[in-house]
């Protein structure tokens, strides 16, 4: 698989050596000359100064064969523009762009982008999982279609403590896919019993958050 | 008609004059305040200080009530993301921007945008020119 980055700021940086790690063709695009001479000097030759915006930079940097392009630049005009040229002009199949204002991420993904990346939201979302006393926590968004995983504390008070699953009414759209009791891991089957206390992840539409949250008495 | 400009450097400064004189509404928008001084004195339409990729800004600026939509700042890609905010996300038929590159202007007019392509523009005026000199000077020959 053959991957351009555009950007060698922090998360480029460490995304190539990554990515290289685990053993991908990796190409980084960096407008800072100064800044491609160190990345050379440590990964060889698979930087190129320019700017991943023109076509001439991406069509020497191979766009045309590239199955992903992934735009990390500190300016979001920028990484729009870079991943809608790979889309247009190179019809790069997969295209990933870093959103530093949240409020851009809906409108990208309107625009054509495939993936887009917000590290204000990601890490929200960290910090959340790491406040012990959150019932409710979201893992993950899959906003293409409107889901989340979540994780979500059972209650001392839930009206489903001590039943199977297969006795209880989730609401429709949630789905329990892993059960946390006391640090062990539970795959559940209909047959497990809820207890108080049981972290559950659950895959679940957006719209199915609050009937799930009254069911375990969050 | 209701006109919303962002970018107040000499084009959208001049622009933003000559629109107010010929009787429409505009507002115009610039991340730097200093770039107003472009406007003419005691310009009567309405002047908001942000960026033009800021859906906020751009609502305070009166996108919603816009008819026609003018994106000139010196950076391309502002403008184009700005253009793609005013069409897709308010809906405004009438989108107007500049993209230096020829390259990049080729592919948003593909899109759909009304693209000002000042590189090729000059360039085709300075080439005919050229043309009429060196026609001019064989004739005298």
């Amino acid at each position: 698989m053959y991957i351009i980055l555009v950007g060698g700021g922090k998360v480029g940086y460490y995304l190539t050596k990554t990515l290289i790690n685990e053993g991908y063709e990796v190409f980084l695009i960096e407008k800072n000359p100064l800044k491609c001479h160190t990345y050379s000097e440590r990964f060889g030759s698979v930087i190129m100064q320019g700017d991943g915006a023109e076509a001439a930079t991406l069509a020497a940097a191979g766009a045309a064969r590239a199955d992903v392009v992934i735009a990390v630049t500190g300016e979001d005009e920028d990484n729009l523009v870079i991943c809608q040229m790979a889309k247009e002009k190179f019809h790069v199949g997969r295209t990933i762009a870093r959103v530093n204002n949240p409020k851009n991420e809906e409108l990208f993904r309107r625009l054509g982008i495939d993936v887009t990346v917000s590290q204000t939201n990601v890490i929200l979302s960290l910090i959340e999982q790491q406040i012990p006393d959150l019932p409710f926590v979201h893992l993950m968004s899959l906003r293409h279609a409107d889901l989340a995983i979540v994780e979500a504390r059972v209650a001392e008070h839930s009206p489903i403590l001590d039943q199977p699953i297969e006795r209880i009414q989730f609401p429709p759209e949630v789905i329990v896919t892993a059960i946390l009791r006391k640090g062990g891991l539970i795959i559940p089957t209909g047959q497990t019993v809820i207890r108080a206390g049981d972290e559950l992840i659950c895959v679940t539409k957006r719209e199915r958050e609050e009937a799930l949250q009254d069911l375990l008495g969050i | 008609m209701r006109i919303l400009i962002v970018g107040c450097g000499r084009v959208g400064g001049l622009l933003a004059g000559r629109l107010v004189e010929n009787g429409n509404d505009v507002s115009i928008v610039d991340a730097n305040s200093r770039s107003f001084r472009r406007l003419p004195e005691k310009f009567p339409g309405r002047v908001v200080l942000g960026t033009g990729i800021d859906e906020d800004v751009l609502r305070t600026a009166g996108i919603e009530q816009a008819n026609v939509f003018v994106a000139v700042t010196q950076d391309d890609n502002t403008n184009i993301m700005s253009a793609q905010i005013a069409r897709n996300v308010f809906g405004i038929d009438r989108v107007i921007l500049r993209i230096y590159d020829q390259a990049r202007a080729a592919v948003y007019r593909q899109l759909g945008l009304t693209v000002i392509c000042p590189t090729t523009t000059v360039a085709g005026m300075i080439e005919e020119e050229v043309l009429r000199s060196t026609t001019a000077a064989l004739r005298s020959s």
